[in-house]
């Protein structure tokens, strides 16, 4: 075989796409991986559960920032997290869907044993003794709206409430512990209830958008926009005190770990937790230096700690592209990952797909339907999809490639289907009847002249690919949509574009790449001419009878 | 070398529709016989049946003294050239590589070779043509390169559907007359499908009249218009002379 550029190219192409796969797989000795929700003190409480633990010799995987409720848990039933905070009565409602006589309902260390035996039972997991503190929900509004309505309680909420428009995250919307059990026991009645994400209902209150929010009683943004947190007075929020779950295989794998994660059980207190809270939400402040400060204040970690996070400064006060330069190594390590997750999705799917659409261009009784159907998991959103991933495939990046090439096939398998089903069909008949096989019709007619619609596809899958993998980060697959959900989570609009741009430039870039791949396989006669022009060329059509013709008319 | 045709008592359906109808020619080496009739009288049909491009319900297809059935179609239709109206030619491949598929397929060593004398023989040397990609090229010059393909592994037939159809006048009438020349010096059997009865006559000694499916005469040119066999072939021969007094007027 001759090397022309384009062999060398393509080459190149196939065998990088072939190292990737390996570099995935490279083994590793087994750290604690420990997990986070994707809000503000769940990923600090995590970051904390991780210092201690590296203080303590064990190794680290950090997975911050896993979806919601559903998500996280279901990554430690799997074992494929280790550790992650969560609260208990989120486990009471949100996970066992249990409710507790009115005695015991309040009483929070009656919450905890009922919860902790049962998560025993039913799930193997382990609840560690809580850290201290409650983070309940707390109703809040401004202090203008309290004194305006003379607002206290809860009770006196529901009694104004037809006159208030509230904003709720979708979570509490959908919670039984929360609008749906508000509007039965208190009668809540808002005006208008509109779902707001995390990061904005704060703003939203104080802008008057809105005049009452959910929040959590530990926020550091209740403080900073003076608020008033309304009284449960007929106690229907449970008890929400903060503890680590632990997978059930996490002492007898890694003996040793769960004993330094309860150093921390009983040493963090509301009015500290609200402190901390503030620093990394309303400071903006990093999380690992705040983290580490408090382990050290807490005697738990020593003062020098070796992993680099006093090189971390605050970059507050400092311009994005500082922010930007002052975190390149990991946006390098988070491209690279997200490079990854697309490039092993897109091949994979580029595998299976295209051979499926030439199948079915044989057996084209079956192509709608079979389309169709990939089709249909197009309209599946990315993160419901991720989700159904987790029983299956745990979290991580495995789930997240086949979530990502799930989402790739449809294009490509409509693109070849398409493109073979409808190429030059003049040339192919006379190919058949001048004695080719159906393959080498294939390889010689069908499968050149279809390349550009295969390309489009393959084209389209990408730049999908690229978008859909940020949102790999709420199973913990790593990638640039890390910054983004935690940007989110702690409304911090520079971390988000931190992510988002280059993701964005990542899209561009892979577009690119792949405009060249298919300048590299168009047809001979559509492929533009890169080295040289021939004026050969030009003269036959301007001499052509047919064009003189068509000119005379 | 020169191989002879036939086909005996021929019928075929698509669906519900009768294409051909107890249909019968006969094609001597070396002989060049045309199929004429509308579209829809079966003559493309019938013509496919020899390539086996259409498996016939009844009736017998021979190339030689062989029914086709014994023959892998693929070994079949690489020993018999084949022109259709819109040449067919691959638009990826240049024109030398278009002409010399043939040949390349029938392994022949000197395939490029091949492919070059085809191609003067059309009219199109090789040296000023071959490189091309076939937009490069007029209609007729395609129509010319498409006659090089389906000659340039000297096969003993040749299968022309249309293939000066879609050609304006000028073009067609060259391309006819170098057909004409061609197939005397190859000395190959053709049979030649068209709706025109003038390039029927001129092309072909033996016309055969097709309608919906049957054969309504089958004779030279001479004797259509001296015994036309049913009033159907007597209009054609009606109309096409028509057509030639209204160009003389």
């Amino acid at each position: 075989m001759r090397l022309t550029p384009r062999r060398i190219l393509l080459i190149g192409v196939i065998s990088l796409a072939g190292a990737i796969p390996a570099a995935l797989c490279a083994q590793r000795q087994r750290p604690v991986v420990v997990a986070s929700k994707p809000f503000g003190e769940s990923y600090l409480l995590a970051e904390m559960f991780s210092q201690v633990l590296e203080s303590r010799g064990f190794s680290v995987e950090r997975k911050p920032g896993l979806g919601a409720t559903e998500i996280a848990f279901g990554a430690l039933r799997t074992d494929a997290i280790d550790v992650y905070p969560e609260y208990t009565g989120t486990g009471l409602i949100a996970i066992l869907h249990d409710t507790l006589p009115d005695s015991l309902a309040a009483d929070p260390r009656a919450v905890f044993a009922h919860v902790a035996s049962r998560f025993a039972d039913l799930y193997h997991v382990r609840w560690l003794p809580p850290l201290g503190f409650q983070n309940t929900y707390a109703i809040a509004v401004t202090r203008s709206t309290a004194n305006r309505y003379h607002l206290r309680t809860l009770s006196d909420l529901a009694r104004e409430s037809p006159h208030l428009t509230a904003g709720f995250t979708a979570d509490f919307i959908g919670r039984s512990d929360g609008l749906v059990g508000l509007s039965r026991v208190y009668g809540l009645r808002p005006r208008a209830v509109r779902p707001l994400a995390p990061a904005v209902k704060y703003q939203a209150l104080a802008a008057g958008a809105v005049d009452v929010i959910d929040g959590y009683s530990t926020d550091g943004l209740l403080a900073r926009y003076d608020l008033v947190t309304l009284v449960d007075d007929k106690h229907f929020f449970p008890p929400y005190e903060a503890a680590g779950l632990v997978s059930g295989r996490l002492d007898s794998q890694i003996p040793g770990a769960t004993a330094a994660l309860t150093l921390l059980s009983g040493r963090l207190d509301e009015t500290t937790m609200r402190q901390l809270n503030r620093r990394v939400e309303v400071d903006g402040e990093d999380i690992k230096k705040v983290a580490s400060d408090e382990l050290i204040a807490l005697g738990l970690v020593g003062s020098v700690s070796g992993h680099g996070v006093r090189g971390v400064q605050s970059v507050q006060h400092s311009g994005f592209w500082r922010y930007l330069w002052d975190r390149r190594a990991t946006l390098a390590a988070l491209t690279v990952r997200h490079l990854e997750l697309v490039a092993l999705a897109l091949l994979t799917a580029v595998i299976v797909a295209v051979p499926l659409g030439l199948g079915l261009e044989r057996t084209r009784r079956i192509a709608e339907p079979t389309i169709g159907a990939l089709g249909v998991l197009q309209t599946i959103p990315s993160i419901a999809l991720l989700a159904f991933m987790i029983p299956v495939l745990g979290v991580g990046v495995v789930p997240a490639l086949v979530a990502l090439w799930l989402y790739a096939l449809y294009p490509i398998a409509r693109g070849t289907y398409t493109g073979v089903r409808d190429a030059d069909p003049d040339a192919v008949a006379a190919a058949e009847a001048l004695g080719t096989t159906p393959t080498q019709r294939l390889l010689w007619v069908r499968l050149p002249l279809a390349a550009p619609v295969i390309m489009a596809g393959i084209r389209t899958a990408a730049v999908i690919t690229v978008g859909a993998a940020t949102l790999a980060a709420f199973i913990g697959a790593g990638g640039l949509g890390e910054p983004i959900v935690a940007g989110l989570a702690l409304a911090d609009t520079r971390m988000i574009l931190s992510g988002a741009l280059p993701a964005a430039a990542l899209a561009l870039a892979v577009d690119g790449v792949l405009a060249i791949v298919e300048l590299l396989v168009a047809p001979a006669h559509r492929r533009k001419r890169l080295w040289r022009r021939r004026t050969e060329d030009t003269e036959a059509i301007s001499t052509s009878p047919q064009v003189a013709s068509t000119t005379r008319q | 070398m020169p191989i002879s045709l036939a086909a005996r008592n021929v019928s075929h359906r698509f669906g519900n529709v009768v294409a051909l109808e107890d249909a019968s020619i006969d094609v001597p080496a070396g002989r060049a016989t045309a199929l004429v009739g509308e579209s829809g009288s079966g003559k493309t049909t019938l013509l496919r049946c020899f390539n086996r491009l259409v498996e016939p319900e009844h009736g017998q297809v021979m190339v030689g003294d062989q029914d086709v059935r014994t023959q892998s179609p693929v070994l079949l239709r690489r020993g018999i050239g084949y022109v259709q109206q819109h040449g067919g030619l691959l638009p990826h491949w240049r024109v030398l590589r278009n002409v010399g598929l043939v040949p390349t397929l029938q392994h022949m060593s000197d395939s490029a070779q091949a492919a070059r004398r085809a191609l003067e023989l059309v009219g199109l040397p090789a040296a000023q043509f071959g490189s091309r990609f076939p937009h490069e090229l007029s209609g007729g010059q395609r129509q010319r390169v498409a006659l090089a393909r389906s000659i340039a592994a000297r096969p003993g037939v040749i299968l022309l559907d249309e293939p000066f159809g879609a050609l304006d006048a000028i073009s067609r009438a060259e391309l006819q007359e170098s057909f004409d020349n061609l197939r005397h010096d190859l000395t190959v059997t053709t049979l030649l499908v068209t709706h025109d009865l003038a390039e029927a006559g001129r092309l072909a000694e033996e016309v055969v009249v097709m309608r919906k499916g049957r054969i309504e005469q089958r004779g030279s040119m001479r004797d259509l218009i001296r015994a036309p066999a049913t009033d159907y072939v007597a209009r054609l021969i009606e109309r096409a002379r028509a057509g030639l007094e209204a160009l003389r007027a």
